[in-house]
């Protein structure tokens, strides 16, 4: 059973208080002060993704997160319900080498995900996608 | 905390005071006033990240968006940003090559009036 779990609708003003949730219960989970801004970074990159294919393909769902503190590393689980979303490619694909001068990853949101959170999973639950990811907790991250 | 936007013109470049939390919500705030700049002629553009306490994608894209904008007119935004936890995102998505990244405003300003 996860620590906390929260729905919320796919709107860009609930990112914030999602991410400040995920961010209290890191906390009380025992992860390392240095690494809070990078679980409120990683976490709000994923609903904000959620929030955006949401709203592209199913505005009326809610964003499900799981928050799970109890064991060794703090996990989080940011599930989204759009069949739709076929879009992930994980690892993110860096920026191309073209000619562009402000070339930048294609999806930014995962390349941030991707340097802030050592342990990141992508796979399909139900309708929708899952994005795992987790933190050192607890007796191991002192 | 939400986004503060200010802005006032110093030596002929416009500096953009951010305060607060740039993100999926605050972002559109941000880009309307990036436009609004390029668009009344602006093109010289330092934006002051100080006092920014939280940046994520979104508001990334909004600044490649006014890089770009800006580049289209031979213009310039450059970025004043000392705090370790913002500087990390930029170099996570190796944006660090993209935008020059001063430590202060006089800093910024000066090193884009050399360059001219």
């Amino acid at each position: 059973m996860a620590t906390v779990e929260m729905t919320f609708t796919p709107l860009p003003a609930h990112v914030r208080t999602a991410r400040l949730v995920a961010t209290a219960v890191a906390r009380r989970s025992g992860v390392p002060e240095a690494l809070l801004d990078e679980v409120r970074l990683a976490v709000g990159e994923a609903c904000s993704r959620a929030v955006e294919v949401h709203r592209e393909h199913c505005p009326a769902e809610p964003v499900r997160v799981a928050l799970t503190g109890a064991g060794e590393r703090f996990e989080v689980v940011v599930t989204n319900a759009a069949a739709g979303d076929e879009g992930m490619a994980w690892p993110p694909k860096p920026a191309a080498d073209g000619q562009d001068p402000v070339a930048v990853p294609a999806e930014l949101g995962l390349a941030v995900i991707a340097g802030l959170a050592d342990d990141v999973q992508v796979s399909r639950n139900g309708d929708g996608l899952s994005i795992r990811m987790s933190w050192p907790s607890g007796a191991l991250a002192g | 905390m939400d986004l503060k936007l200010e802005h006032h013109t110093t030596d002929g470049i416009e500096v953009v005071d951010v305060e607060g939390e740039i993100d999926v919500y605050t972002a559109p705030r941000l880009r309307e006033l990036l436009i609004d700049l390029v668009n009344g002629g602006h093109y010289q553009l330092v934006v002051n990240m100080e006092k920014v306490e939280f940046l994520d994608s979104t508001g990334l894209g909004v600044l490649v968006g006014g890089l770009k904008r800006v580049r289209a007119h031979d213009g310039s935004l450059d970025l004043v940003c000392t705090q370790e936890r913002i500087l990390k995102i930029f170099r996570i998505t190796g944006l660090t090559k993209v935008f020059g990244i001063h430590d202060g405003v006089d800093e910024a300003i000066a090193a884009r009036k050399s360059e001219k």
